[in-house]
């Protein structure tokens, strides 16, 4: 159990902390969220002693930790940071192992741990062990973060916007595998972040604060049905309204889309394009199966002496199921750049497609009804 | 005879640079983790070391002489503090501009600050020490002909008799393989990093 009493703390005449007082449970998953300057990670930082309290106390157990030693506390207490936590000096597997050396297991224990701990992520150990930060995507490099705090079975997890520079659609496979982990092993997570929607994903308990005080502090179901104040409120935004985040894709997809068969030729291709006013079509199989796309930019630059589209057929874009989250479908046509994604049924045939038109019109109506 | 006088001042020349560079590599990279640890007081040492960094080094051979006399040693001191400085300022700023954030990882992983420094932050900053080293050894190559200045043999003795009796050969005789030298040892510190340096920080230093 981590225990804060009365902590207060202040930089100059500025004061972060004002008397924060709060306790997370044993195998808790708390996130700490709020607008920035509002102390969330200072609070944090606390926990390992990174950042010593001015006034109060804080326990870990019981324990004061002010009594502890620093370094052997860190070593008991996992840490993630965001982006650049892992060194770029080491190997994946050295990076697992910093604390588990720290703590002078032997070699074979260590290699158990690396072994353990790229299975658990579904990551083959010959393939990543050797490598090294700067050779793997931003998504594997913050697994391979998470799991270095995971590494010497620490009972307490400090995450301090872990995954706050990853594109959408990794921080959602992340955030995923994190709770799966978190459940599977029980630990004690304390998690800061400014994304509501993550906070809600989740946490057991949200810690909500402002000006270095603690507004409100509730499960996730809580905060939504009774905000405690206006900020809360704000914050929450789309997500209080019910009714908005069980939107799924299905929801507002548009089912009018022109297709053509994989074998049918250029000509013909160009000619439905032409008619409809498309400048891309979606490609399916004889059993309705998505193959990709081909727009008319693929048939004008690489189209000379081809019969028929297949060997224009382009996979790049993106598609989702569609019982898929709406939300997670917009943040990505938001951050991608991408003008539409396509909407799969769940034997993989064309179910419809999203536009950012859709998207506007799905939001108005969710606004204004 | 001139061949014999050549490979003895060679030989000279490069016991030299390689003790005093050794030295100065020594003493720039213990004295520049010593500042990096105190970088408050290091933005007022580093000024006072930068004004005798420009004494020029003839001066210095000439002080160090009167006190010391005609032996290696003069030399080997005035080359080696010389050789200490880029070390000691590239392995200052090298450490200096580690990101906090790996700092930062580092003591909320449990590094002590010893382990910090040797685990993570002197690994970063090693491109930096390394091209300090590169800088000093160059350099050293050089200031290493002030050497015959006291009459202490070198590549120096054929260019400042080459230039005393006005004799153009010798003065090349004697620049010709200091440069050979410069090029060379400046290559085998670059093989040296490479096989040195892990594959994860390679990237960083080719920025």
């Amino acid at each position: 159990m981590i225990k804060f009493d009365n902590v207060s703390k202040r930089y100059g005449k500025k004061q972060i902390l004002n008397k924060l007082s709060f306790e997370i449970p044993d195998g808790k998953f708390a996130v700490l969220i709020g607008p920035s300057g509002c102390g969330k990670t200072t609070t944090l930082k606390m926990i390992n002693r990174l950042i010593e309290p001015d006034e109060g106390k804080i326990y870990i157990d019981g324990k004061d930790i002010e009594s502890e030693d620093k370094v052997q506390l860190r070593r008991s207490i996992g840490y993630v940071i965001q982006q650049i936590g892992l060194f770029p000096n080491m190997t994946v597997a050295e990076n697992i192992c910093v604390v588990p050396k720290l703590l002078k297991y032997d070699k074979e224990r260590c290699d158990q741990i690396v072994h353990d701990m790229l299975n658990m992520v579904g990551m083959p150990y010959d393939e990543y062990a050797g490598k090294y930060p700067n050779e793997m995507s931003g998504g594997q490099q913050q697994r391979i973060g998470v799991l270095r705090a995971l590494a010497a079975s620490p009972p307490i997890v400090l995450m301090d916007e872990p995954f706050g520079a990853l594109d959408p659609l990794t921080r959602e496979v992340l955030q995923d595998e994190m709770k799966k982990l978190q459940k599977k092993l029980n630990k004690t997570i304390v998690f800061v972040t400014h994304d509501m929607g993550e906070a809600l994903k989740l946490a057991d308990t949200i810690i909500f604060m402002e000006k270095g005080q603690i507004v409100q502090m509730a499960p996730p179901e809580e905060m939504l049905k009774n905000p405690s104040s206006s900020l809360v409120r704000s914050f929450l935004g789309k997500h209080s309204d019910g009714e908005m985040s069980s939107i799924s894709v299905e929801d507002f997809m548009r089912t009018n889309i022109i297709t053509v068969d994989q074998d049918r030729g250029i000509l013909e291709c160009t000619e439905r394009m032409a008619r409809s006013g498309v400048d891309t079509v979606v490609v399916v199989d004889e059993e309705d199966k998505y193959v990709g796309t081909v727009s008319i930019r693929d048939i004008k630059l690489r189209g000379m002496g081809e019969n028929t589209i297949k060997p224009l057929i382009s996979r790049n874009v993106q598609t989702v199921q569609r019982d898929g989250n709406a939300q997670e479908c917009f943040d990505y046509l938001l951050n991608s750049g991408d003008n539409y994604v396509i909407v799969l049924n769940e034997d993989d045939t064309l179910a419809g497609i999203v536009t950012k038109n859709s998207m506007a019109k799905a939001l108005s109506e969710a606004l204004w009804g | 005879m001139y061949g014999k006088m050549l490979i003895n001042s060679i030989v000279t020349h490069v016991c030299y640079v390689i003790i005093s560079v050794t030295i100065g590599f020594v003493l720039g990279l213990i004295i520049g983790i010593l500042l990096s640890r105190i970088p408050k007081y290091s933005a007022y040492i580093f000024p006072i070391v930068s004004i005798f960094q420009t004494i020029p080094g003839i001066v210095f051979i000439g002080v160090l002489f009167l006190y010391l006399g005609m032996k290696p040693v003069t030399v080997i001191i005035a080359l080696s503090i010389y050789a200490m400085f880029p070390v000691l300022k590239n392995t200052y700023t090298g450490i200096l501009s580690v990101d906090e954030g790996y700092v930062e990882a580092a003591k909320g992983c449990g590094m002590s600050p010893y382990q910090a420094l040797f685990k993570v932050e002197l690994p970063l900053a090693f491109p930096n020490v390394i091209a300090g080293l590169r800088l000093a050894t160059v350099y050293t190559i050089s200031w290493a002909v002030l050497a015959s200045t006291i009459g202490l043999g070198g590549l120096g003795d054929f260019v400042y008799q080459g230039v005393s009796s006005n004799n153009n050969t010798l003065i090349i005789a004697g620049a010709i393989p200091a440069a050979i030298l410069a090029v060379v040892a400046g290559a085998l510190i670059d093989r040296l990093q490479k096989k040195i340096m892990s594959r994860g920080t390679r990237g960083e230093a080719a920025k």
